[in-house]
């Protein structure tokens, strides 16, 4: 009876070994995403990396599965329960800030599947929890650094989304990036309340040029309208999230992009070995998550070449800070917890 | 901030742009609503229009088969086409069908929102640009110093939206065809009996209105936006119905409504430009509560068409 | 009194007609599920396994028919709402911003009477559900959603504001109002900071709706889903309703305005105020969804700044629950699991098949085109059967006003 018992579970052991191995072979990611996975921005730029990913290490290695235009918050909690509980992927990420509070429920629950979200500093103290963001307020500086030197009407224009996340981090080290080089230049900055109103966002792009504007920047899906605004202004335009290269024509200038393969692979990595978590990334110039693109059709003189090298320099080596006062906050926050964790 | 500061000769002449899809819109859904059919659902049509036009265009001019403004009046007829059969659809569904229009409006909407977002993303991609309507340049006008800025300096759509309003209003209240859509709309028995088909009036006027709808997505994504993306209207189709009922069914009020919106809208955005410490949610806000305001203070004594979401049955 | 019992009598028949008569539904069903196949096919999808994700999806789990029936309660909630408007006459768009209204009041009292009446060190204790907050927060819900709902009834009684167009108007603003109080003073205290998320703090448990378990099997039926007693709430609600509707003198005088305005009046209904009653009623039902959705189901109130973001746009789609389930409350009960199934299915549909979102809203907008315009036939059939009884109850009202 008892030798019984024991083959019994030998075999079990067995085929539960197999089976790991088996599912170790192929790396699953399931990634939920916000938008649309061509919106040129925030969720198309996860979209790009995923396939970077896949062209790096072969279909063969890694699979990835994704639901888009999940603006619906809690359409979230469906599809991400049913991927942690279907025990296919070994990470399943939740793309925007709006899913936390279900990633944190969730990861209580499936501790033993691992998840990342973003864009956030917050792991919720769990191991199975990564969490990761983007110094949006990075690149934000450099384009506003750039936009102060190639402004000659000393006006520069923002259409942003809704004042929370990374449009705000943005618009602000935007705003510090031109107020670096010369304090006289207006940035004027509109948000126009939504993520996706391409004709409100087109016509806050006309109104920058009526008032001034000889550069346009913003971020969110709607600014395709803007692109198309300084193109048929011959403005110059700042882009941010992905490239938007193929739609500004001549008018593009730089734009900043999220490669988020750089974190993603390190988690991957992290996870084969076993970590499923507790962990937060950060997009930076510094490991080279975040990339400054010129447009292909704009033409740097040495000087600016010379500039966008030094400011790029001077963010990574911390000489930069684009938001002081978020700086100071963070140093609080550690502080905070050091405590917390002293007491 | 001076008055001066803020109103602008720039805003004014961003009012009428952001008027202009909604005057198409509108007048279109005034024809319908006017012989008794309410389309809920022409968000999806203006969608269905403003993808079609662009990828008309889009196709045309990749191929460089034909010159610019040949693909802009091809991308034009696309999405009339589109419109309209959208329309056709609809009247089919309320008309003859007789189905409930406020539902079978919000089927057309998902469904024309649906699919012209799949399209896109299977047959285009990503936002690519076209080269759409430019701004027409008149003699001598467009230099005018701040008339010329507001009412010389669009495209040629924005001035055939502003067309159709004068148009319409004749059509619908000194033609006989306008006197037959507001028999049918008004009392469909009585028009049933002096021989005026209900049936093929409301056929014509939601065709009209899937038409105006059409050209009211083509005139953002092929003349004000120049692109496509998903959802590109935002809305609009909605909006363009509710400024129906603050026109009254009129023409010219329809207009004056979605003028009075859309000025509102430049204004917020205007102000922001150049004074960002208002919150921008209030910013935001103000074309839809001063629309309601406004409504409240109007002086406005016109019967709804008594027909209106009733399909007609004979003999009834 | 006996008129109105005889109308309902009559109502219920009718219904009970419709009811057997259901096959043309069916085939506009089928149909839609033939075009959706040609849209798969042209996809390169294979059509058979796309609705057997999508039937997996909606109920082929446990997990799965509880998210289903999760879908399905806010719809059911603004669904019953909105019987009530179309009923009284009244076309209520605006669900979506009395959806906010409720869930912004709400939420607000649930935290405050969180924080004052739970001391912090039991906030976190399990089972300790407090039904005076919950009551206190669910009537607030109502009643906030009601005001907003209202106010489009009092701007249409008393300054012609049409209905359609104020509710349209009115979603805006409440999206815009959410914005702002989630991003300013209801920002949860944790979050203030640089570059905060809006949403409000994390209910205390003791506020929250509980969680719900058929004792059936063990673990219990749904006892480890999200599946909460705000779909009880929604049927007991929607019986009550029905019930209101057609049993009681209120209910037939809204029912009196909605079918013929000038007829009510003339039978000396004050016609503005069962208007605003009737869009007071709707607004609160459709408040009561937005709140027992935080309650329930998410236990703060948060948004990505769009109208959908937090309402799912079930503002929207109650509307359509509403009338398939022939604008009845009892009806809308099926015809909204009916909805929350096809959302949740199409979900699945999408993660297993890789088939685009837009298909599936696509689809959708098929299938409410199809089954709506299918009522022709059903309405046919029993045309005999209701013209009969029209015929009755116009002799008894003429009988009434010879009288």
């Amino acid at each position: 009876m008892r030798k019984i018992r024991f083959v019994l579970i030998f075999c079990l052991f067995a085929w539960a070994c197999l089976q790991s191995a088996a599912q170790a072979e192929v790396f699953r990611i399931a990634a939920l995403m916000p938008s649309a996975t061509n919106d040129l921005a925030f969720s198309q730029s996860m979209y790009d990396a995923l396939a970077a990913i896949q062209e790096e290490l072969g279909e063969e290695a890694f699979e990835f599965t994704i639901q888009d235009s999940a603006y619906i918050v809690d359409d979230a909690a469906v599809a991400l329960r049913d991927w942690a509980a279907s025990g296919k992927y070994q990470l399943v990420i939740a793309h925007g800030s709006q899913y936390g509070p279900i990633v944190e429920e969730l990861a209580t629950e499936f501790a033993d599947v691992s998840f990342a979200w973003g864009t956030r500093q917050d792991t919720f103290g769990m191991d199975n929890v990564y969490s990761y963001a983007a110094a949006s307020d990075e690149g934000g500086y450099f384009n506003g650094v750039l936009a102060a030197h190639l402004t000659e009407s000393g006006v520069v224009g923002l259409v942003g989304p809704i004042e929370v996340g990374d449009g705000k981090l943005y618009a602000d080290g935007f705003a510090n990036g031109v107020a670096s080089v010369d304090e006289n230049i207006k940035v004027n900055i509109v948000f126009i309340g939504s993520f996706s109103d391409v004709p409100l966002a087109t016509e806050a792009a006309e109104a920058h040029i009526a008032n001034g504007a000889d550069i346009l920047t913003g971020t969110a899906q709607m600014v395709v309208g803007p692109i198309a605004v300084a193109v048929a202004n011959d403005v110059l335009w700042f882009g941010s999230d992905a490239s938007q290269d193929d739609l500004s024509e001549d008018i593009g200038v730089a734009f900043q992009i999220y490669k988020w393969e750089v974190l993603l692979l390190d988690m991957i990595a992290n996870i084969k070995e076993g970590k499923l978590g507790g962990e937060y990334y950060k997009l930076t110039l510094e490991n080279e998550g975040l990339v400054m693109e010129f447009d292909k059709d704009f033409v740097a003189s040495e000087a600016l070449l010379a500039i966008a090298e030094e400011t790029i320099a001077s963010i990574v080596s911390g000489d930069i800070v684009p938001i002081p006062e978020m700086a100071e906050e963070m140093m609080d926050e550690d502080d905070s917890e050091d405590e917390g964790d002293g007491g | 901030m001076g008055m001066e500061e803020i109103f602008t000769a720039s805003v004014f002449a961003s009012a009428i742009r952001l008027a202009t899809p909604y005057i198409f819109a509108a007048l279109g859904e005034t024809f319908a609503q006017r012989s008794g059919v309410l389309n809920l659902g022409v968000d999806g049509i203006m969608l269905m229009g403003a993808f079609s036009g662009f990828y008309a265009v889009y196709v045309a001019q990749q191929a460089e088969t034909m010159s610019e403004p040949v693909s802009l009046l091809f991308g034009v007829v696309v999405a009339l086409i589109v419109g309209g059969l959208m329309g056709l659809a609809m009247a089919f569904v309320s008309v003859t069908l007789k189905a409930k229009q406020g539902i079978s409006g919000i089927g057309v909407f998902l469904f024309g929102f649906g699919l012209s977002e799949l399209l896109f993303q299977q047959w285009v991609g990503t936002p690519k640009s076209i080269q759409g309507f430019h701004r027409i340049d008149f003699p001598i006008l467009t230099d005018l110093p701040i008339v010329g800025e507001i009412f010389f300096h669009h495209n040629l759509l924005v001035y055939v939206a502003f067309a159709l309003v004068p148009v319409s209003a004749f059509v619908l209240n000194r033609t006989t065809f306008g006197l037959m859509i507001r028999a049918v709309g008004q009392n469909p028995e009585a028009a049933d009996a002096m021989g005026v088909s209900v049936a093929r009036v409301r056929y014509a006027t939601t065709i009209i209105g899937g038409i105006m709808a059409g050209l009211a997505g083509a005139s953002l994504s092929i003349a004000l936006i120049k692109l496509f993306q998903q959802n590109l209207t935002a809305g609009q189709g909605f909006i363009a119905v509710a400024l129906v009922y603050f026109g009254g069914w009129r023409p010219w009020a329809v207009a004056a409504g979605a003028m009075l919106f859309s000025f509102v809208n430049a204004l917020q955005l205007q102000i922001k430009v150049i004074d960002a410490a208002i919150p921008s949610e209030f910013a935001v806000m103000a074309p839809y509560v001063i629309t309601i305001i406004a409504l409240i203070f109007a002086s406005k004594r016109q019967e709804q068409p008594t027909a209106l979401t009733k399909p007609y049955e004979r003999g009834e | 009194m006996n008129k109105v019992a005889g109308l309902t009598q009559l109502a219920i028949s009718s219904r009970f007609s419709r009811l057997i008569d259901f096959s043309p539904v069916v085939i506009a069903l089928l149909l839609a599920l033939v075009v959706s196949s040609v849209l798969l096919l042209a996809l390169s999808a294979d059509p058979i396994a796309a609705y057997s994700a999508m039937l997996e999806g909606a109920i082929g789990t446990e997990n799965a028919t509880a998210e289903t029936l999760v879908k399905a309660t806010p719809l059911l909630f603004v669904g019953i709402g909105i019987t009530i408007a179309f009923r009284g006459g009244m076309i209520n768009i605006g669900g979506e911003g009395q959806m906010i209204a409720g869930a912004l009041a709400g939420t607000t009292i649930a935290l405050v009477l969180g924080d004052l009446r739970i001391a912090p060190e039991f906030a976190k204790e399990k089972g300790a559900f407090d039904l005076i907050i919950v009551t206190l927060s669910l009537i607030g819900g109502f009643l906030a959603g009601a005001l907003y709902g209202g106010l489009a009834g009092f701007l249409k009684a008393y300054f012609d504001v049409n209905e359609i167009l104020s509710t349209i108007m009115l979603n805006q603003i409440a999206v815009q109002m959410m914005n702002f109080l989630l991003n300013g003073i209801l920002l949860d205290p944790a979050e203030a900071g640089f570059n905060n998320i809006p949403k409000t703090a994390r209910l205390v448990t003791a506020a929250q709706l509980p969680r719900l378990s058929l004792p059936i099997g063990d673990p219990f039926l749904f006892a480890r889903t999200r599946l909460h007693w705000g779909l009880i709430i929604a049927i007991a609600l929607a019986v009550i309703i029905y019930i209101f509707l057609w049993r009681t003198s209120l209910g037939y005088r809204i029912r009196a305005v909605g079918e013929n305005q000038r007829a009510a009046s003339f039978a000396g209904i004050n016609v503005k105020r069962q208007m605003m009653f009737s869009m007071f009623l709707a607004g609160g039902f459709a408040g009561l969804a937005g709140v027992v959705q935080v309650l329930g189901l998410q236990y703060r109130l948060q948004t990505d700044g769009s109208p959908a973001g937090f309402t799912g746009a079930a503002g929207f789609n109650g509307i359509v629950a509403a009338l398939f389930g022939g604008l009845n409350p009892i009806g809308a009960i099926p015809a909204a699991a009916f909805f929350g199934g096809l959302l949740v299915g199409a979900q699945k549909m999408q993660r297993e098949l890789g088939t685009p979102a837009s298909l599936i809203t696509a689809v959708n907008g098929l299938i409410v085109v199809f089954v709506v315009s299918s009522e022709i036939f059903i309405q046919q059939r029993s045309k005999r059967r209701v013209s009969v009884a029209e015929q009755a109850e116009d002799e008894e009202e003429k009988a009434k006003d010879d009288g």
